[in-house]
């Protein structure tokens, strides 16, 4: 299905300038080859093979939507004068995508060495999402994720030993021990969870997103532009409160862009077996939204989706669905034993992975040496060490804390048997104390 | 202290009785919603309402009457309906600063959206560790109306009060109504305000003191509408009404009633319940709500399990958890101050028929905690369900 002539009501000038000039990291993205590529299944779909890049507006919106149809429109040509990165920006990247490789594997580690416990979902072979979107962000700018949070935290800036000890349940924590896993906070990062209902997290970023515009037009704060970020899987799209955020942001035209992870498992349920219509990235214009579709293989691909959504968001033009095919290296969880996936499924995603991708593109266009990359995983292995070990040596939280941060308003325990409100009796958080 | 409740005269909604001067200014309880929902736009810009219905249609009950007029469509949001979807929405404004007041036609709709109640306001101070408070109010009708068949008629106060990290309020009359919201949505934790459908047209007296723009109610202070030495009678929203005329009638045959309006049902202030259980040395729980693990059941049972736990604070390796976790409360502190078991009344344990006679049958009535009462001080009254 080609998307140029039948999604735009308006004839469309040819874009000039062909924006998409950065050689394709994976030429495989572009060749139809026998079952479509898209949703990795071996099974024959319906649709038609799906360029790397797909776009639907509403119609409603086509007349806005330039900013980001220009990229919709074609074959990614290489040009050599033109890369889509500088050098910087790649070795940030990769550093990134290593950090978040490195640190869910050491997790795994962990794990099994019982320092951490609980629900550890883990986010290898999706980093390009991560890293792709989180890294065009400012540090104003919002992320809600859910359970499989790590790597959102750390791409928003939430560091590695705040993290990891918040894994092991130390008061050193970024959430001092009491959220685990599933409930990364953090304010001074703007990242708001972290929830471990797949759907909650959606309405929530949306209400993250509604005080920009609050702020802009109600109180009159100038410049009140911050961005939101949804990030959720395939199988939340089914969930209702999708739906609901979906209306509501278009309608409100909330600052918010909702980030689909589609990597085609919840848990042991197929996407294709769960969905009536696969193609998640379509239900955006049902609602008056851009719907985008991009290989999430490939961090520079998804980074340039990524900018123009931010862009759009931030000039106030509205939401966006983007969808990123992706896929999870390791199991939902690291108590799944992953027995549905099929073998041979894995091992065309891992032939995809975005960090090897990356790592290609950076050597072929000479923006980074071996010796460069090998530097940064080094730097990376010394930051996780330093991170165990912190988390390892922290102590964990004093049992008064167990009673804190219940309310905002310690009066909310209510009035103790002198008659007096019981967070005024100086022991109340020492342990001591009745409640 | 006597208060005179007047008659179910129900005003129109919005009539301008304030004309009159001198004592005793009489307000609806949809009036004080209304002020205290226009007084707290006014002085914080943050404040924001939504809600089906809140705007355009000036409220399903009339609650938001007149302030989109005066706030305009950002500030009073109609929204769709979504429940699950505008809560979260509301939720996540507050993470950010902005105090929305989120309107559930009913707290039966609230249903749909619990899981954004509780598990993303309530819960999300502790487990962010304090960085991320929730100042929002969910606010609506709770409870039975007249004849509105089961699926509109629970009492939500005992689901909500069980969950830590939310604070539950109940208000009864007009004072209780401006005063506690005006706290709730000043307050920076999550709140849920449960009105009652058949009080919005009720008018109470208030004083020069509440109509006061900065009048506030403490979170988590009972009230005692009616000193007594007999009998305790603790109840909240419409059945402390009922309470209070099963009051007159009780003191008609000697007994003399004290009444306490929880007016906040977490936290539960079980200071003056057990000061005042210790004056009677007898104790009638009254609520409209379903009986089993309600809020009767807390009030009458946190009393009675600390006595023992006071005598076996060293052998209950368990109980120093437990006195951190569990509130001191009528059993528990005053067990030895009960002349008679705690009578708890309560609504039938079924769903709310719609048949009248049968929905009268289904809900505490002012005969049925006159009979407690009675029981409670021993007078010879059997048990049985009423006929």
């Amino acid at each position: 299905m080609s998307f140029s002539a039948t999604n735009f009501a308006q004839p469309r000038p040819v874009p000039v300038e062909v924006r998409s000039n950065e050689k394709p990291l994976s030429s495989d993205s572009f060749r139809f080859r026998g079952p479509p590529s898209f949703l990795g299944s071996p099974h024959s779909l319906r649709f038609n093979p799906i360029p790397p890049f797909k776009l639907a507006i509403p119609h409603s919106q086509r007349s806005n939507a330039s900013a980001v149809t220009h990229i919709a429109n074609g074959k990614m040509v290489k040009s050599s004068a033109n890369l889509l990165i500088t050098k910087e920006e790649g070795l940030e990247l990769y550093e990134d995508m290593i950090l978040g490789r490195y640190f869910e594997d050491m997790c795994a580690q962990m794990y099994y060495r019982g320092k951490m416990f609980g629900f550890v979902h883990l986010y290898n072979g999706q980093e390009a999402v991560s890293t792709g979107f989180i890294k065009l962000l400012k540090k104003e700018d919002t992320v809600v994720s859910t359970y499989r949070d790590h790597v959102h935290a750390l791409s928003k800036g939430v560091s590695a030993r705040a993290v990891m000890s918040e894994l092991f349940g130390k008061a050193t924590g970024c959430c001092r021990g009491q959220g685990g896993s599933m409930h990364m906070f953090s304010k001074e990062h703007n990242v708001i969870g972290g929830f471990a209902f797949i759907g909650e997290g959606i309405p929530v970023a949306t209400g993250a997103a509604f005080p920009s515009k609050y702020r802009r037009e109600v109180l009159k704060e100038a410049g009140a532009d911050q961005v939101t970020l949804a990030f959720f899987g395939d199988g939340t799209c089914n969930n209702g409160q999708f739906y609901e955020c979906l209306n509501m942001a278009a309608l409100w035209k909330l600052p918010i862009i909702f980030v689909v992870e589609n990597n085609l498992w919840a848990i042991g349920m197929s996407h294709l077996r769960a969905t009536s219509d696969p193609e998640i990235w379509k239900k955006g214009p049902a609602f008056g939204m851009p719907g985008v579709h991009v290989d999430g293989m490939d961090v520079l691909k998804v980074r340039e989706v990524a900018k123009e959504v931010i862009e759009r968001a931030r000039r106030g033009d509205g939401p966006t669905l983007v969808e990123c095919e992706t896929y999870r290296f390791r199991g939902h969880s690291l108590a799944d034993p992953d027995e549905l996936r099929d073998p041979a499924e894995k091992a065309r995603y891992a032939a995809r992975d975005p960090i090897s991708a990356l790592k290609k593109y950076l050597f072929e266009n000479k923006l980074a040496s071996e010796q460069e990359l090998k530097s940064i995983d080094k730097k990376i292995d010394e930051v996780l060490d330093d991170a165990v070990e912190y988390s390892d040596e922290s102590p964990l939280p004093r049992r008064s804390q167990l009673l804190e941060n219940v309310f905002a308003d310690p009066k909310g325990f209510g009035i103790g048997p002198d008659g007096k409100y019981r967070c005024e009796d100086p022991k109340f958080t020492q342990g001591t104390a009745h409640v | 202290m006597l208060r005179a409740i007047r008659n179910k005269s129900i005003l129109p909604a919005f009539s301008a009785v304030r004309a009159f001067s001198s004592s005793a200014k009489e307000m609806t309880i949809r009036e004080a919603l209304n002020t205290a929902l226009d007084e707290e736009m006014s002085a914080d810009p943050k404040v924001f309402l939504m809600g089906e219905e809140v705007g355009e249609y000036q409220g399903a009950y009339k609650i938001t009457k007149g302030l989109l007029d005066k706030y305009g469509p950002e500030r009073v949001l109609d929204t769709p309906i979504t429940e699950a979807g505008f809560t979260g929405i509301g939720v996540g404004a507050a993470y950010y600063g902005l105090k929305p007041v989120v309107e559930f036609m009913t707290f039966n709709f609230s249903m749909q959206a619990i899981d954004h109640i509780i598990n993303s306001a309530a819960k999300s101070n502790y487990m962010s560790a304090g960085q991320i408070s929730v100042p929002i109010v969910f606010r609506g009708p709770n409870g039975a109306a007249a004849g509105v068949g089961a699926q509109h008629s629970q009492c939500y106060a005992a689901w909500y009060a069980a969950c830590p990290g939310l604070k539950v309020l109940s208000p009864y009359s007009s004072e209780d109504a401006r005063g506690l919201l005006k706290a709730a949505i000043r307050d920076p934790d999550p709140v849920v305000f449960l009105e009652n459908e058949l009080l919005y047209g009720e008018s109470f007296p208030v004083s020069a003191e509440v109509l006061d723009s900065s009048f506030c109610l403490p979170i988590g202070k009972a009230k005692i509408e009616r000193e007594g030495k007999d009998v305790t009678i603790t109840a909240f929203s419409k059945m402390v009404g009922y309470a209070l005329k099963a009051a007159e009638i009780l003191a008609k045959e000697g007994i003399s009633a004290e009444i306490i309006n929880l007016r906040s049902i977490r936290p539960l202030d079980r200071a003056t319940i057990n000061a005042s259980v210790r004056k009677t040395n007898r104790l009638v729980t009254v609520e409209e709500g379903f009986p089993q693990h309600g809020v009767g059941a807390e009030i009458w049972f946190s009393s009675l399990h600390c006595l023992f736990s006071v005598q076996l604070v060293n052998s209950w390796k368990y109980t120093n958890l437990l006195h951190l976790l569990n509130s001191t409360s009528v059993i528990e502190e005053s067990f030895g101050y009960l002349d008679a078991p705690v009578e708890r009344i309560a609504g039938a344990d079924v769903p709310m028929p719609y048949a009248a006679n049968l929905e009268r049958m289904a809900v505490p009535q002012v005969e049925d905690i006159v009979r407690a009462a009675k029981r409670a001080c021993y007078r010879s009254v059997p048990m049985a369900a009423t006929a």
